[in-house]
């Protein structure tokens, strides 16, 4: 008796013959014999397999039973390539249940409210005139007609704005020092260095509605009796420093930047310029000096910018999100921007989401919504239906907070207690099956990464706490680890110069204090309780669950795998890698982790 | 278009920009945006963008504006793709090809007939 190794069962269900399941048998069986695969694949036919009348022909694949469906003749030859001769499944005409769809297009954003993403998704960003079509450059208007200087930082400071790239200092109150610091020029400067691993509200701003920034540059530098300002952005943003581009000439042709604005005496104009992307240039001092053409190193503060800041000149520097707050509160008033948020921080924050949440990208929602709400309504809960673990939010630089405060409400102060930063609102969610040792060796490994090196307890401090979280997860952690990581942690905070070294520790910090027991059970049982680091797991295979279908055998790159056909196999444990490839793959769950 | 001297100034073009618009309402133009942040390019907004507007040369369609717009925040959905038609409310697709495009162009812009399976809700 010949043997197949490979059934594939087409249905003959007379909707499926209506729509050519013959014609696809016939072409199957030629390409087929092409291949020279005639005597290992066997075409039976069969009854019903789906739902024929929706999608129709259908097609089995055994053993890994696969379910193709909306096939036609010219797609076979693919198939047969695919799922026979390279023995990989062909997503594309994978059958998809129709449940999984509606469940996947239906995403309940309601509680967002949109302050600063208001007009993305709404106007051309490379037509000024739909911005101007919805108030756009109205508030400057306003302020250079109706408001003085004084009054503008007035506005802002009673709104209650706060800056949004992390720190959280009140914007009016910034713009109040600059405008009593002595010296001229005054520099206006929009920080769109957008560093953090997971956030990305500033480029989406920035691409979707460029005026708004400048709007609220022209306004600020009002405020501030400022001529001249510059939007610092990385040049990984080719998009966003190109739409910003053109809408700056569109300004200054219409006469909205440059001399003698709206016929007033006041004149201000704008550059962009660019950064190489390093994430300590978007530390205020830093940046400044990479402005100047420098190495873009931070320096000590006293003095702040708005005494000495570009070219020893006094400057301003606001984030992105910051400046588009600022024309909906001049043309709203302050009260009205006040009336949303939550105790001290005022109005909307947006967040980008990211990691193992349904609905990624970025929202905007009132202070004060909590965890909870972002994490479940907005974003719609966990991916795959697997349990929440931890939350880290303001990026590289912020904390990694466990369920016990899925409850706390967003806000800069609560935050803060909670031993986590806003910062400028990435939320990367992390599901059950995170191992909260390997995301602080991740995040140590990016911060070591960027440390520009000019102080020591940043320089050598980050690098050894990576050398000891590294050394935990291949299973060689010592019992005093811990205490070392911990006071590693102290002074680098104290001690560093700028915010990168200072917020370097949180993730180490914020896991050791939440997740202690994933630390001791490397260093103490060698396990890794969410089975991620590889020194500390092993592939098995179940006796009595595999098939032996030799799907693994056959995909295992280090082939490590071995077995008869139709017989249990097994994993050889010096020769595998521990890729997971043959976990992913086995179509019967019979591949354990230990 | 002439150079802002004054708010008045600013103000005529608004109510320019403001009458275009509903100009455009008011015509029976039916418009198609495309979102077209990095995000959307990353998932293959240009394609969608190009098929859309393949679609409408191959089809001698008319009155249909086509515009760009930054990503809406729907990143997991993206390309987006959303259509007003005049008098209608906005309606957003997510994940669209090309092979999409051509339904939503066909069916829904020039027959009125909103193609569910793809839109996003909310």
């Amino acid at each position: 008796m010949a043997y197949f190794r490979s059934h594939v069962l087409v249905s003959i269900d007379p909707v499926c013959v209506q729509k050519g399941a013959y014609d696809l048998i016939h072409v199957l069986q030629d390409e087929l014999v092409k291949q020279g695969l005639i005597d290992e694949v066997e075409v039976l036919e069969t009854s019903r397999i789906g739902n024929p009348d929706k999608e129709g022909p259908d097609l089995m694949v055994y053993p890994e039973g696969v379910h193709y469906t909306n096939l036609t003749v010219k797609d076979i030859p693919f198939l047969v390539e695919e799922q026979f001769l390279k023995g990989r499944v062909a997503e594309a005409f994978v059958h998809e249940a129709e449940e999984n769809l509606d469940e996947e297009f239906s995403a309940p954003r309601s509680k967002e409210v949109r302050v600063v993403l208001k007009n993305i998704g709404v106007i051309d960003p490379l037509n000024i005139e739909d911005y101007i079509a919805l108030d756009g450059y109205m508030a400057l208007g306003k302020v250079l007609t109706e408001m003085t200087p004084e009054e503008t930082i007035q506005v802002v400071l009673d709104s209650g704005l706060r800056g949004r790239g992390g720190a959280g200092f009140p914007t009016g109150l910034k713009w109040r020092f600059i405008r009593a610091a002595e010296g001229e020029p005054k520099y206006m400067i929009c920080n769109a260095d957008e560093g953090d691993p997971g956030a990305f509200a500033n480029r989406r701003v920035l691409e979707g509605d460029p005026h708004s920034v400048i709007e609220g540059m022209i306004i600020g530098a009002y405020a501030a009796g400022s001529s001249q300002g510059y939007i610092y952005c990385r040049a990984e943003y080719p998009i966003a420093v190109q739409t910003l581009k053109i809408a700056i000439d569109q300004s200054r042709n219409l006469g909205l930047l440059g001399e003698n604005i709206l016929g007033t005496d006041f004149s201000f104009d704008l550059e962009v310029r660019m950064g190489a992307g390093a994430f300590v240039c978007g530390e205020e001092t830093a940046l400044m000096a990479s402005i100047e053409g420098k190495r873009g190193e931070p320096r000590p503060r006293p003095p702040f910018p708005a005494q000495k800041g570009l070219w020893q000149k006094p400057s301003n520097i606001n984030n992105v999100e910051t400046y588009s707050n600022i024309p909906k509160i001049i043309l709203n008033g302050a009260e009205w921007f006040a009336s949303m948020g939550y105790e001290k921080s005022k109005g909307t924050k947006t967040f980008s989401m990211a990691g193992d949440v349904k609905n990624t990208g970025l929202i905007e929602v009132p202070f004060g919504i909590t965890l909870r709400e972002i994490i479940y309504d907005v974003g719609g809960g966990i991916k795959n239906d697997k349990a929440f673990k931890a939350v880290q939010t303001g990026g590289p630089m912020g904390g990694c907070l466990p369920v016990k405060y899925l409850d706390l409400p967003m806000d800069y102060e609560s935050l803060g207690k909670a031993g986590s930063i806003l910062g400028s609102g990435g939320l990367v969610v992390m599901d059950e099956d995170t191992c909260m040792v390997d995301i602080a060796r991740f995040f140590m490994e990016f911060t070591q990464d960027e440390s520009c090196g000019k102080c020591t307890p940043c320089r050598v401090g980050t690098r050894r706490i990576l050398e000891i979280l590294t050394r935990i997860c291949e299973g060689k952690g010592r019992p005093d680890d811990i205490d070392t990581l911990r006071y590693l942690c102290e002074e680098i905070n104290e001690n560093s110069l700028c915010g990168l070294g200072k917020g370097a520790p949180n993730p180490v910090k914020s896991t050791l204090e939440h997740f202690l027991d994933e630390y001791e059970a490397h260093i103490y049982e060698k396990r890794c309780p969410a089975k991620v680091c590889k020194s500390l797991i092993r592939f098995e295979i179940i006796d009595g669950t595999c098939t032996g279908c030799t799907l693994c055998a056959r995909n295992c790159p280090a082939n490590a795998i071995s077995g008869e056909r139709r017989q249990t196999h097994v994993i050889d444990p010096d020769a595998c890698i521990k890729c997971g490839i043959c976990e992913q793959l086995c179509p019967y769950d019979a591949i354990e982790i230990i | 278009m002439p150079t802002v001297k004054s708010l008045d100034d600013l103000k005529k073009i608004r109510e320019e920009a403001l009458k275009k618009q509903q100009m455009k309402e008011t015509s029976g133009k039916k418009e198609v945006i495309v979102g077209m942040g990095t995000v959307g390019i990353a998932a293959g907004a240009r394609e969608t963008l190009k098929a859309i507007l393949d679609i409408i040369e191959e089809d001698n369609l008319e009155d249909i504006i086509v515009r760009q717009t930054g990503n809406i925040g729907l990143d997991s959905f993206e390309p987006i793709v959303q259509v007003i038609l005049p008098g209608q409310e906005k309606v957003t697709y997510g994940k669209v090809n090309g092979e999409m495009a051509r339904k939503i162009i066909t069916k829904h812009v020039v027959g009125g007939e909103i193609v569910k399976e793809y839109k996003i809700e909310g």
